[in-house]
């Protein structure tokens, strides 16, 4: 008689083992991969369960990032679970089927370490490479801990074959794809419980002849682009209870927004990745000490973006500071996440002092003192601009 | 004529009904009309082949042309052909002339 054994099973994972970890329990059929640094290691720990007989996928070694996005796009088509994972370059060389994995609808998913963009060169971690994909009708997740994209990446299958949308699960290039942390893995035969195998809509399958990516004319294209629109509507309501639902069976849940100290908070930091809202949490210890009631958000989902959870978790703020790592060269504010709570905040009638802070480009190190700035910045001179922290100039 | 709302098409632009482009006419812009001259047609297949639109069948039956006989005939479907001119430049026997379209 087989006892499954219900102990719970920890192990020290690197943030992409912690992913590949969650790949082989979501039981994916087709892989398709090119290296580029910070996610190899995820598909090098993929292809070892695949040539150990632990995970029964296809893992196609591919020759560029729009061949491996092309590749899933294809096995996703036909009905298969797929994975695919890339950062910075890659990512902006997949940009032009970005758009055509959700226009097409179709669930991949693909897991983003995050990292800055040439030129000039650099290897290390900011978010311009996700920033720039944020508006191609992907769900974007941003987790802030191996635990979480462990878990992140099983909601995201469920998600993904809810909605019919691809979903995107970035979190921080080496401060998390390449830190290791203890993450609790789940029993796999729950996991794949969780993620039942959906009835597919459509699928290429002789049988049952479909044209898939036709050409649209004016008459026509409109209509698909509105449907996407309304696919992320019902992402936001998914996403939330798919979430409920994981907490329920696996004990974890994130929320769309994750706060710190935001009960009683007057200033708040609003940001996105682990090292910005580790180093803020910090940092709000510090201040509450030295007598500033500050708190912190963390915006998980990205898009669709969870614009009332955001409004309201800083109604009772007096100011807040949006720590963006990313930029938007020649934009009226510089930070992608301040200009989406900016709009929000203005089409909901709510005025007040938000400040836009820009650090950690190209892994600068953003220290603890410099978010406990941000806080006595905003209790002694709240205003509304733009701040580049961290540059000599 | 009122076409569907976004709400009521298939997801991602999919088009269930197999073989549904043939409703759309696809020749308006010709010039130049292919036309078979079947007495100098020696049944080689090559027009057949290089259409690049599929838009030459060909008919089985038994036919008479002078003092022979062939089992099967090439036609061209003028709801599909563009006019491009490429069985006219490949046929063997120049038995494919392009004649200008009347307006």
């Amino acid at each position: 008689m087989i006892q499954i054994q219900k102990t719970r099973r920890v192990e020290a994972l690197t943030g992409n083992y912690a992913a590949a970890y969650a790949v082989k329990a979501a039981d994916v059929d087709v892989i398709a991969v090119y290296p580029i640094t910070p996610q190899t290691t995820i598909v090098e720990k993929l292809s070892e369960f695949v040539a150990n007989g632990e995970l029964n996928a296809e893992l196609i070694h591919v020759e560029s990032e729009h061949s491996a996005l092309s590749a899933v796009v294809g096995a996703s088509a036909a009905g298969a679970r797929v994975f695919t994972a890339t950062s910075s370059q890659g990512l902006e060389l997949a940009h032009e089927i970005l758009h055509i994995a959700s226009a097409m609808r179709l669930p991949i998913v693909m897991a983003v370490p995050t990292r800055a963009i040439s030129a000039p060169i650099s290897i290390h971690n900011d978010y311009s490479d996700v920033m720039n994909a944020r508006d191609t009708g992907w769900v974007i997740y941003i987790a802030a801990s191996a635990q979480e994209v462990y878990d992140t990446i099983i909601q995201a299958y469920r998600v993904a074959e809810t909605v019919n949308l691809p979903v995107m699960v970035a979190y921080d290039g080496f401060l998390i794809s390449h830190t290791v942390e203890p993450v609790e893995l789940n029993n796999e035969e729950e996991v794949r419980r969780f993620l039942p195998r959906s009835v597919r809509p459509y699928t290429l399958n002789p049988k049952r002849p479909v044209t898939m990516g036709p050409l649209a004319s004016p008459d026509w294209y409109y209509e698909f682009k509105y449907q996407q629109v309304l696919a992320m509507k019902e992402a936001y309501k998914v996403v939330k209870d798919v979430d409920a639902l994981y907490g329920e069976k696996f004990g974890r849940s994130y929320g769309v927004v994750e706060t710190y100290k935001m009960e009683d908070a007057e200033y708040a930091i609003v940001t996105y990745g682990g090292a910005a809202f580790g180093n803020a949490k910090a940092a709000v210890d510090i201040a509450r000490e030295r007598g500033i009631a500050a708190g912190v958000v963390r915006v998980r989902l990205y898009r669709p973006f969870p614009t009332m959870d955001v409004l309201k978790v800083l109604e009772g703020v007096k100011a807040l500071a949006v720590l963006d790592r990313a930029i938007m060269f020649g934009s009226p504010a510089e930070g992608p996440l301040y200009k989406d709570i900016a709009t929000a905040m203005f089409m909901h009638g709510v005025d007040k002092p938000a400040v836009n802070v820009i650090h950690g480009i190209g892994q600068r190190t953003m220290y603890v003192e410099d978010m406990y700035k941000i806080y006595t910045m905003l209790r002694e001179n709240p205003r509304k601009e733009v701040v580049f922290m961290g540059v000599r100039v | 004529m009122s076409l569907p709302k976004a709400t009521e098409l298939p997801i991602g632009a999919v088009i269930p009904e197999p073989g549904s482009t043939r409703r759309n006419l696809t020749a308006g812009w010709r010039t130049l009309r292919p036309v078979i001259h079947d007495d100098r047609c020696i049944r080689c297949q090559l027009c057949w082949l290089y259409c690049p639109e599929g838009t030459i069948v060909e008919r089985k039956g038994v036919f008479q042309v002078g003092n022979r006989t062939y089992d099967v005939k090439y036609e061209i479907v003028y709801d599909y052909c563009k006019g491009c001119g490429i069985c006219a430049n490949e046929c063997p026997t120049k038995a494919i002339e392009m004649v200008p379209e009347t307006p």
